[in-house]
This record gives structure tokens, sequence and C-alpha cells, in this order.
């Protein structure tokens, strides 16, 4: 059942949130030792609430819009005396005293959280192997690897661990997962949907979003989370029309792009193929199909490996052995601070933070971060001048199909190539989700890539589920 | 790759800097991958970008502010409770200028 069924078929009293439940943790039970979806399960708080929600439908009150859909949670995301990890051994055992606001929203739409998934450490990572606490296989083929950062919550919805999950996305972190594991992720537009007590990596690009096995699944979601947050300045203010309302309103006579700098070189001849099989189908659901060019979208990779280590060094900074986590003692308190963060962060943590810290510093600010925050504004100009001319994008989610556990664990430069097509839209802030469509040469999951202006998930919705159909 | 973008000593110093501390091997390793970053991100360099502002928020949002009321705090106890070492209600740490307090 997809989580639109399950909150209806419990809200009706055709169905007990406790059996939803009771499914799900059996698949994990049965299923997530191969998979390592998760790092914590949290079956009988599950059960707990699941109880509520059905005492709730007994005396007749509504428990919301996602009555007793079980759910799978990033580990950073901030759960109220549930451990919430980031997958680093900094925050090992760390209880937040507070809930993140998407949290509280599926809460209160009643939804029943089964776990926190596994991810690269801080989400740093494009394939979940950067996890102090092991990496996460992907369910189509437990040798490669599921994608990241969010890949134990794409993971977990592949597996049938839980109808749908929540991620963030900083550089593709939702997308490119989902894609690698043949699911709908998406990456709202940025300030949709309040960063409070998503555990901060790149401030400026960071995006919590849905991971689903449908498009109707994800819009459900999205409807739930997104909103005004007095607890995020950088939340928009206005409340934002439904994406599950257009939903089926079709894409008769929208002018979709075809990304050419994102769709060419360095794409898989099989993925390629993919994408235009997606441009055909949308074609024949009457859009307008063209090519369309965002020439500094090239420098895209550049900019964000500039800009996400510097604002991750600062953020970073609070780890430091005083108010929570990890202390590894020393004579003196900068002693303790340098032992516990050498103790606590993983390689790629320390490499992201050094590029940052390097970024910022003084002789090389204008060089480096200066210019990249330069590039950002270009390659935002340069996607105003297409948003002129088109309603929707279209690319590749992933130059690949998911590759093998290990393969580019030693090489940094060609595990950030996974992030080349993702990258661009957290720079503008602009929407963007992943679409599962077909299959590559060796079998596995390739993701169509559909891209929306500042606020324009419900039409980005709507050319989602005309892939979903065409397929 | 063309001249090396970062020394081996210039690394240390980063380190440092980010107060972490690293062995040989880690100092041989970061230093060799971050110059390989640093000689890809150089591409940046060579734009004529001279007109241009940089970019610090994405979109034209305003900061949303709340009504300057006293509202809801973290209960100081649940807080204290999550620390490594605390002591009188507060966070204690060691000595931060070297002397025993």
């Amino acid at each position: 059942m997809t989580a639109v069924e399950i909150a209806s078929a419990v809200r009706s009293g055709q169905k007990s949130a406790r059996s939803a439940v009771e499914e799900y943790l059996e698949a994990i039970v049965q299923g997530d030792a191969d998979i390592h979806a998760f790092n914590l399960v949290t079956a009988e708080q599950a059960r707990i609430r699941a109880d509520e929600i059905d005492a709730q439908v007994a005396a007749g009150n509504d428990p919301g819009p996602l009555a007793g859909v079980p759910v799978a949670l990033k580990d950073n995301l901030c759960t109220r005396g549930v451990a919430t990890t980031c997958s680093s051994r900094i925050l090992e055992g760390w209880e937040p005293p507070y809930s993140a606001t998407v949290v509280e929203r599926l809460s209160e739409a009643g939804a029943v959280m089964v776990g926190k998934t596994n991810m690269d450490e801080f989400a740093m990572g494009s394939s979940t192997e950067n996890s102090a606490f092991g990496p996460t296989r992907n369910p189509c083929d437990p040798s490669r690897v599921p994608g990241g950062s969010s890949g134990g919550s794409a993971a977990a919805v592949a597996s049938g661990f839980a109808p749908f999950a929540l991620g963030s996305d900083t550089g593709g972190s939702i997308r490119q997962p989902a894609a690698l594991c043949g699911v709908v992720g998406v990456k709202p537009t940025y300030g949709l949907v309040s960063r409070y007590g998503l555990v901060a990596f790149a401030s400026s690009l960071d995006q919590i979003g849905p991971f689903a096995s449908t498009v109707t699944d994800a819009a459900a979601v999205l409807d739930v989370i997104s909103g005004p947050d007095p607890q995020d300045s950088t939340s928009i203010g206005e409340t934002q029309p439904s994406v599950s309302e257009s939903l089926a309103e079709g894409v008769d006579g929208l002018r979709v792009g075809v990304l050419g700098e994102l769709s060419g070189n360095g794409i898989a001849p099989d993925v390629a193929a993919r994408l235009r099989a997606a441009v055909d189908a949308l074609e024949s659901a009457g859009a307008r199909v063209a090519q369309a060019s965002v020439p500094s979208a090239v420098y895209g990779l550049s900019a964000y490996y500039l800009i996400a280590p510097a604002e991750a060094s600062s953020n970073l900074a609070r780890y430091d052995g005083v108010r929570y986590g990890l202390r590894v003692d020393g004579a003196s308190t900068p002693d303790m601070n340098t032992a516990t963060r050498s103790a606590g962060f993983g390689d790629e943590v320390k490499r992201r933070i050094m590029i940052g810290t390097y970024a910022l510093s003084a002789g090389y600010y204008d060089a480096y971060y200066g210019k990249a925050q330069k590039v950002r504004t270009l390659i935002i100009n340069d996607f105003a001048s297409v948003w002129e001319q088109f309603d929707l994008l279209v690319s590749p989610t992933s130059p690949t199909t998911a590759f093998s556990v290990g393969e580019r664990t030693a090489d940094p430069m060609a595990m950030y190539m996974s992030d080349v097509c993702t990258v661009p839209v957290n720079l503008t802030g602009q929407a963007a989700m992943s679409v599962p469509y077909g299959v590559g040469d060796d079998g596995l999951p390739v993701g169509v890539q559909i891209l929306a202006p500042a606020l324009g998930e419900p039409v980005m919705f709507r050319a989602a589920a005309v892939l979903e159909a065409s397929r | 790759m063309g001249q090396q973008r970062i020394t081996r000593a210039e690394c240390a110093h980063v380190a440092a800097l980010a107060r972490l501390e690293l062995t040989d091997e880690e100092l041989d390793r970061f230093t060799g991958q971050l110059d390989e970053l640093l000689d890809h991100v150089a591409e940046v360099e060579a734009l004529d970008l001279g007109g241009l502002a940089p970019t610090m928020h994405a979109l034209p949002i305003a900061n949303l502010l709340r009504p300057d009321f006293r509202g809801e705090v973290l209960d100081r106890d649940e807080v204290l409770a999550q620390a490594p070492f605390a002591e009188g209600g507060q966070f204690r740490v060691p000595p931060v200028l070297g002397e025993a307090p």
C-alpha cells in the first residue's frame, strides 16, 4: 500500500495504525541486516504511537492526513529524547532536547516514526559510505551503494521498510540516492520547508524533503511538512498552494527545456537514453520540448565545493566537546577541543572542514570563497534567463547508475563528480526532484531530474506525475 | 595537474586553525586530496566576474521574525543532561588559559 492508501484506510477504520506499523517493523527485522538502512529502529515508541492513533480513530477523531503511516527519518533530524547521531562518533548517544519542525508536523499529521536512517557523516558524501556506523547497501543490488548522503532513507523506502522517509539535500543528497535506489525524491525550494532542528551542514543550501514510492505520496508529505515557521528565519513567510491538488493537471502546453550542460558530457549512454525516453513521454503528453542552455551550470560543482565546505567549517565549529556528544580530555580547553574533534570526526568531514577553513582564510578568501559566491550569482542569472523561455527543465539526476561499494572512496574528486547534475539547484535555491524512469544497461534504476523555478513545485509535480504514469 | 596549490605545511596550518590534529599519514593524504580539489575549483579563478555581486542567499527572502515576546525555551536540566561534564547548572571545561581554577 502507498502512504496515502494507508492513511485513508486508517482514517476510515478499515485498517489499524498498529497493524500498518507492525507490517513495516517486521520488514525491517527481516531485511535490514543486509541493507543497514537504519541507525536506530524505534519499535516500541512506534507501537505506542500507533495505538494512540487507533484510539483517536476509535473515539471518532481524525488523526490527520498521514494517519498511521510509518516514516523513516534521516539521522540528522532532531527527535526529542531519541538519539540523533548524523552518523558521527562526535554525536553518538546524543538525545536532542527538542524535535525538528518537520518531525512535529509529521507527528501532528498522524505519521509514526519507525527509526532513524543511516547517512554520510554530517551529510557529507554521495554514497552513504562515510558513516561511522558502516555503509548502507543498495536494495536493488547490495554490492552497490545507495547513493548519498540520505542513502539510508532512500534504501528504507526502496526496501519497503517505510512507505516514505525524510532526507536532507545540500548538493543532491535526496535526489541522487532517490535515483540510485529507484524512488521519488524531492528537494523543495529553499525556505519552503523549515530547517529548524535539521543539524546544519551548509545553511544557505540545506533543505529537507521527502522520499516516497509514488509521486502522489511525495506530494502528500510535502504538503504536510512545508509552510512558514517562526523558528526558521529563512523559511518563506507565505503558505504556498498544495502540490497534491494540481497533481493530475498534466503538462499540455508546458514549455520543457532539456538542460544541455547537465545532459551531455560525462553522462553514461544508458542514462542519457532514459532521459530521451522521458522527454518523449512529456512531449507525447503535450509538452513543448526544446534544448535549454545554462552556460554557467558547468561551474556549479566548483562553486559548490567551495561554498558548502566553507559554511560547514563554520557550522561544525560547534562540535568542541563542551555542550553535547563526545569529549576527549585534554590539559586545557583548546587541547580538549582538538582531541575531541580529531577523534570524533571521520575523514570526509575533516577534509571538508579543512577545505572550508582554507577557502575562508586570510589571503585566499577573495580568490576562492568570494569568487564562488560570484559564480553563484552568475548561475542564478543564467537560470533567470532560461525561466523566461521554459516552465520546467529536465536532466539526468545522476551521471551513472549506482556504483560499487568501495569504488570511489579512495578518490574524493571522483565521488564529488556524482553530484554534478544536482548541485546547481542548491546554489540557486530552486526546486527539483528525481523521478525513477526505468533501468540502465546493468538493470539498475535511472532517475530523471525535473527542475522548476523557485516555488514551482505544483508544476514540477504535474510533470513528475506524467512521467510516472508513462513508465 | 599544474603547480602545487597547497603545501603540506599549509595543510597542517589549516588543520590547526580548525582544531584538528592529523597524523603524518593523514597529513600526506589530505595534502594531495586538497591539492587536487583546489586544482579543480581553480577554473572559477579564470572567470571574469567583475561586475557581479556575491550571493549570500539564493532567493530574495526577508528574515522571518517572530514577535519579540519571551517564548518557550529549552529546559536547562534537560540540556545539561546531554553535556559531557556539567556542574552547578553550567558546562564544565578544563582550564582555558592553562591554569587550574
